[in-house]
């Protein structure tokens, strides 16, 4: 009896542990989930805001002295409260419009940085007299928020009011334009050589060795392999999406090839050796048989290579993509931004009002990620075969 | 005439005589053979791209060599006599395969033996780039230890290399003290960060992976993989302003709240954030080694009698050990080489010290900081990133190897 208890004692003990132990292991999953919770009601919290903006309705007059002085053209009380962005404009607008001159006209502006931050209860340096006049003209409906067109058609700026992502979206695409073309024909050639032309020898097993290392190589490095090589022997010019591109091209093979010869070895045998017995050659075979069976495989994981490139920043600012781009590149051989280098700089700048703006811009990136991310797997779902 | 303009005006020359190539080609072949592709020994396409071949090849390898001469400072032509050439090449290559188109012309075997050579030149593209990390590193490590003794660099305890960069710009006067490349202080740091980092990430992501593969019902699994990969799928940058905007002040708030003082720049904020960057890495490889074990394992566990949580414990982390292992160092060597994170939360202060609410600087952030100021490249700051460098590629590199032969054994196991 004393052994039966004693028995029952101890698995009662062990059904404890068994339930301390499931309790850990979810308490840990639950961690991670509401890390990624946490984590984007943060971003979102703090990047919104920077979809709306102050607009201001003032009385712009294009006289002589406003053209000569952009600063005259508004009344002195409402000056301070309107961007230095829009004030620059003034002998612009005349110029593309001559009618204007001499005559008085009432529009919507972009306001100061100052205006979005207070109306936006964040901190400001306006002054109590200018809080004052901003208090006057919101309740009568002349200062509103309205959607933030200048975030989307606009280069970098100092003034974080006229500061947009366009150059910065450019340039993204012309550095994954350059990546692609470079890294998706090197990395499907190189995955079909090993997985259906190669013969098991030590140049192949050399190969593959080096490719799994290259894919766990720290990125920062390939920007060494950028400046030294590209920039420095080769002379591509220091910050354009070519230099860029060519970068993330090697950081981006080895995902490419390894994705890429998992989908190959997907396709069973049965259809080589079917291809083989009426008469195709290897080439014949690989490009009428295995490569259209494997192209939804072979395109999944090019788009999680590609989704990896673009958020890719440590080995770009070692080839001088960092810097101020106030107008879209005109070419892969010009100065250029991408996405995330411009969500680094916006995040080093001092004045808070950026803080947003870099929020924003993470949104406007992890949003085109996830998307990318969501294609590959819908691809994947759709059109997997099991054979 | 730009390097740009002469690739694109050769690559636009050789696109439409490729076409024209192939075009001519079959048509030939066509001819010789009477119209009757069964006369023909390859298909008629084959004799097109067998054209195509002939035409480019020669041409392609004339120009490349040239580039390559020319970079070298071996030959100074003019471009536009190295395109003419090219292009004269590529007319007599494609003069050549009109010539030699016959029916019993092997032309399938020749362009796959052409194929087989691009594909192995692709192929070995991968192998070049290795070689150019190694290369491009160690050839400017090496004028930075003609500067600086190497052994200094690796044990030195004081890293300020401010006063090199004076002495470069001309203003380094006679009282001025010497710049000092010890490296000690920056690994340190690193150290710290990767072990703070692990530290978060190993039990959060071998225990989340534990329930995935053993716990969780289907439906639960079908919906937190994904889950994780979004993780996973964040991009650095973001998790650095993450780190300094939101993470950096909370840990201060809790140390401030203990009784303690904190940096805005500690070392916790980048090793926690970067610890949850790894968590997807680690727990879906130790998914995986643990899925792979075969099920008689755990029913032989559970017809003794065991719980799950016993099996687990005794018999299948023992059996998966070795791919948890080469998870944790994959993720370690991760870790040493991220970057961002720790370029926008941690310090920039070299720091030695075995507090992590201290500032300390890192390997990644110091190869940043010297490569993207305005000193002339060839300033000791600016070579000291690639001695940098060299280190962090030799330690990663045999932190993945060891990694890769441990999973390799693993999956011959169970085989």
């Amino acid at each position: 009896m004393a052994a039966n208890l004693q028995a029952e004692k101890r698995i009662r003990q062990r059904y404890r542990r068994e339930q301390r132990f499931k309790a850990l292991c979810i308490g840990a999953i639950t961690l991670a989930i509401l890390f990624i919770f946490v984590f984007f009601a943060d971003i979102i919290q703090r990047g919104y805001t920077a979809f709306y903006q102050a607009q201001i309705q003032v009385e712009v007059t294009y006289d002589e002295r406003s053209l000569e002085i952009p600063a005259a053209a508004v009344s002195e009380e409402v000056r301070p409260l309107v961007s230095r962005g829009f004030l620059r404009q003034v002998p612009g607008h005349v110029q593309s419009d001559p009618d204007l001159k001499g005559r008085t006209v009432t529009r919507w502006v972009t306001a100061d940085t100052g205006v979005n931050q207070y109306l936006k209860d964040a901190h400001t340096g306006l002054s109590p007299q200018e809080k004052a006049t901003v208090d006057k003209l919101h309740e009568a409906g002349r200062i509103e928020f309205a959607f933030n067109t200048n975030f989307f058609t606009r280069g970098d700026s100092k003034m974080p009011e006229m500061a947009g992502i366009k150059s910065a979206v450019v340039g993204t695409i012309l550095t994954l334009a350059v990546t692609m073309a470079v890294a998706f024909p090197l990395g499907l050639m190189s995955a079909v050589y090993l997985e259906e032309f190669a013969t098991d020898n030590r140049f192949t097993r050399f190969i593959e060795v080096n490719i799994n290392n290259l894919a766990a190589v720290p990125s920062i490095l390939y920007g060494l392999l950028g400046l030294a090589i590209f920039i420095n022997f080769l002379g591509v010019p220091r910050s354009s999406a070519l230099a860029g591109g060519l970068t993330l091209a090697l950081m981006t093979l080895p995902i490419i090839i390894i994705s890429t010869r998992a989908a190959l070895r997907a396709v069973p045998d049965s259809i080589r050796e079917g291809a083989f017995g009426v008469g195709a050659s290897r080439l014949q075979m690989v490009t009428h048989h295995v490569l259209p069976l494997s192209l939804p495989g072979i395109l999944t994981g090019s788009i999680i290579g590609m989704a990896q490139a673009m958020g890719e920043t440590a080995p770009l600012l070692l080839v001088g993509m960092m810097a101020f781009i106030p107008s879209a590149p005109d070419g892969v051989t010009e100065p250029a931004t991408v996405l995330p280098a411009q969500i680094f700089t916006w995040a080093s700048m001092p004045q808070r009002a950026f803080d947003e703006l870099t929020a924003a811009g993470i949104l406007v990136l992890l949003a085109v990620l996830l998307t990318l991310n969501a294609t590959a797997v819908l691809l994947r779902k759709r059109f997997e075969r099991r054979w | 005439m730009s390097t740009g303009q002469i690739i694109l005006s050769f690559l636009a020359g050789l696109l439409p005589l490729a076409l024209l190539a192939y075009g001519l080609g079959r048509r030939r072949a066509l001819t010789v053979a009477g119209g009757q592709d069964r006369a023909l020994h390859s298909r008629p396409g084959f004799y097109g791209w067998y054209a195509v071949v002939l035409m480019a090849a020669p041409a392609v390898a004339l120009a490349l060599l040239a580039a390559l001469l020319e970079l070298l400072g071996l030959i100074d032509a003019p471009e536009t006599l190295i395109l003419a050439a090219a292009l004269a090449l590529a007319a007599g290559g494609l003069w050549t395969a009109e010539r030699t188109i016959q029916p019993g012309l092997r032309a399938r075997n020749i362009v796959e033996g052409a194929v087989r050579w691009l594909l192995i030149t692709a192929a070995s593209v991968s192998i070049l780039t290795t070689l150019g990390i190694l290369l491009s590193i160690l050839l400017e490590a090496m004028r930075f230890f003609q500067m600086v003794n190497i052994w200094e660099f690796l044990t030195g305890t004081t890293w300020s290399p401010d006063t090199a960069f004076l002495g470069g710009a001309g203003r380094g006067g006679e009282g001025q003290a010497e710049a000092e490349f010890g490296s000690v202080p920056l690994f340190a740091g690193t150290f710290m960060i990767t072990a703070i980092a692990m530290a978060v990430a190993v039990p959060i992501g071998l225990l989340s992976a534990i329930f995935l593969s053993e716990y969780a019902p289907l439906r639960v699994r079908g919906a937190v993989k994904p889950a994780l990969e979004v993780l996973a799928g964040i991009p650095t940058v973001v998790y650095g302003f993450f780190a300094a905007i939101t993470v950096a002040p909370l840990v201060v708030d809790v140390a401030t709240a203990l009784g303690l003082e904190a940096s805005y720049q500690n070392a916790l904020t980048p090793g926690i954030v970067m610890g949850i960057m790894i968590i997807p890495f680690i727990s879906s490889l130790s998914d995986d080694v643990i899925s792979a074990i075969p099920m008689r394992m755990r029913e032989g566990s559970f017809a003794l009698g065991a719980t799950p949580s016993e099996t687990i414990k005794h018999i299948l982390l023992p059996a998966a050990l070795p791919g948890i292992v080469s998870a944790f160092i994959l993720g370690v060597s991760r870790a040493l080489g991220e970057t961002m994170i720790v370029v926008m939360a941690a310090g920039l202060r070299p720091n030695l010290t075995a507090n992590p609410l201290e500032s300390m600087t890192t390997v990644t952030v110091r190869i940043v900081d010297a490569l993207t100021g305005d000193q002339e490249f060839s300033s000791p700051e600016t070579l000291s990133a690639f001695a940098l460098g060299l280190v962090l590629f030799l330690i990663t590199l045999v932190l993945n190897t060891v990694a890769l032969i441990i999973v390799r054994r693993f999956q011959q196991q169970y085989e």
